[in-house]
């Protein structure tokens, strides 16, 4: 019993191991090959409409609902003490420092980490992936070099949207449903937010758009098994980003805008 | 020649191939015969160097194959075909982007491709209006010949197919038998074919067959049937009872 229990710590560990060695050799041969090859624009442009343009509408969505909701809480603790000026400049805050980063990078991370590990799985599945070796076609240039890099730099744009129209449904709410004056809402955002703000945010979400397109890629690139490997690879895309991504926030959040 | 030297190959804690040791002579077609799960697929993917085995060596002219990477495999690999299972082509792209994918990677003009790539699937008795059908739009011997024209575009002088016919009607079969011998003929290729078609033998020179990891029997396709090696009596006939054991029973 005790002797099981061990063995399977030391198992585990050995796994855990083996893939923190393989993903790290995946992301230095992703470095080595962008720098070392040409950039196969076509498909990078591809991945940006695939990735990025593609996933406008539900990042729009999310980001305008999501500054909406934090506008009408907000009302609630700040009219006891008068301070409803304060909460447009605490949703345009929340929207760029937090939310528009965080719920795009999950959001694209549902839509397209997933969509990435169950193309990429089901090319490895069905002997594609060896195809393309065969033909010295280089497989990181090929299919992964475009997709994380077409994620890292297209997340900042969505994320912008998604700040954007968080700070637009805010305004909304607080201006037609809850009838606060337009000016009480605006001018605490040109007062209190900064474009270091801003900036920040759009610093983490290229991180995120690194890390979701480069787990879903990783575990696409290392699909065993049929069809039920293809799933487990795109859960586990989504699963293991999500995580990643939450725990970048934090150390992202006191870099960038910490005490 | 290609020289296969006591070739293992572990997954996990099981042992595929147990020492592989097999010759294959140039410019023949040798047919590597065995049951499902034997590990045949394992040991053509070892041959190619598309995994590394455990242990062994796979020489081809004259270099080690098992010890190749980078640049230098991929030098290798163009003087290698390999035809897929399932002909393994890329369903996002057309069957011109398809066969032509290495030109158009090199950046060819696309004339020139058009141009090779219907010499190509002439070669492999394909119409040309299929050139810009999806892989999916294909039957699936039009698929395994298509696959075949796309690895006969790097003119390799060595061509692996692995299971060719699988899954195919025995007329469908018949052709791409005839197909893969007429291109060993005209290009003057080595051929390694995995298959478990008794049909091939008739247009094969060698037969191994793989039990159990290791290579039971390598002799002439034209005499495997007057054999009487006890592992290819048996298997050829599909017989239940010899050396090579069923999991299942047949009351």
């Amino acid at each position: 019993m005790i002797i099981r229990f061990i063995n399977s710590i030391g198992q585990n560990t050995l796994n855990f191991s083996s893939i923190i060695g393989r993903f790290t050799l995946f992301i230095l041969d992703f470095f080595k090959t962008l720098f070392s090859t040409k950039l196969k624009f076509s498909k990078f442009l591809y991945q940006i409409e695939s990735i990025g343009v593609n996933s406008i509408v539900i990042t729009v969505i999310t980001g305008a609902f999501a500054g909406a909701v934090l506008a009408i809480q907000s009302y609630k603790g700040f009219k006891q003490f008068g301070g409803e000026e304060f909460i447009g400049p605490i949703v345009a805050l929340a929207m760029a420092r937090e939310l528009g980063p965080v719920l795009t990078g999950l959001m694209v991370t549902g839509r397209s980490s997933s969509a990435i590990a169950a193309e990429i799985g089901t090319m490895r599945i069905t002997e594609q992936i060896d195809a393309l070796r065969t033909l010295c076609i280089n497989i990181q240039q090929y299919l992964i070099v475009p997709r994380i890099l077409a994620g890292t730099i297209i997340l900042p744009f969505l994320s912008l949207f998604s700040m954007l129209f968080g700070v637009v449904g805010g305004y909304i709410v607080c201006v037609h449903v809850l009838g606060l004056n337009p000016d009480e809402y605006t001018s605490g955002i040109k007062e209190l937010v900064e474009i270091s703000d801003i900036r920040g945010g759009l610093i983490k979400s290229s991180v995120f758009g690194f890390i979701l397109t480069s787990i879903g890629s990783f575990k696409g690139y290392y699909t065993k098994g049929g069809a039920r490997g293809v799933g487990i690879s795109t859960t586990q895309s989504v699963v293991v980003s999500s995580i990643l991504i939450i725990i970048a926030n934090y150390f992202l959040a006191v870099l960038l805008f910490g005490p | 020649m290609i020289e296969i030297i006591d070739l293992k190959k572990k997954f996990d804690d099981k042992w595929i191939t147990k020492g592989v040791n097999l010759e294959i002579p140039d410019g023949k077609m040798t047919v590597i015969i065995g049951r499902s799960g034997e590990g045949k697929s394992v040991l053509l993917k070892q041959i190619i160097g598309l995994i590394k085995p455990s242990e062994g060596k796979v020489i081809i002219n004259g270099n080690d194959i098992t010890k190749l990477s980078g640049k230098k495999l991929e030098e290798a690999f163009k003087k290698l075909g390999y035809v897929f299972q399932f002909a393994a082509l890329l369903d996002s792209l057309n069957i011109l982007e398809n066969v032509g994918i290495t030109l158009i990677e090199n950046r060819i003009p696309m004339p020139k491709i058009i141009k090779t790539v219907k010499e190509k699937l002439a070669l492999v008795n394909l119409p040309e209006d299929i050139l810009y059908k999806y892989p999916s739009e294909l039957s699936g011997g039009m698929r395994k010949r298509v696959g075949l024209a796309r690895t006969l575009l790097t003119n390799p002088n060595i061509i692996l197919y692995d299971e060719p016919t699988t899954g195919l009607d025995p007329i469908t079969s018949r052709i791409i038998h005839e197909l893969m011998f007429d291109m060993q003929k005209k290009l003057d290729l080595t051929s390694i074919v995995i298959s478990h078609d008794v049909d091939i033998f008739k247009y094969a020179d060698k037969v191994a067959l793989l039990h159990d990891g290791k290579i039971r029997y390598f002799g002439d396709a034209k005499t495997v049937w007057e054999s009487d090696n006890p592992y290819v009596y048996q298997f050829i006939r599909g017989l239940p009872e010899g050396p090579i054991k069923s999991e299942f029973t047949i009351k």
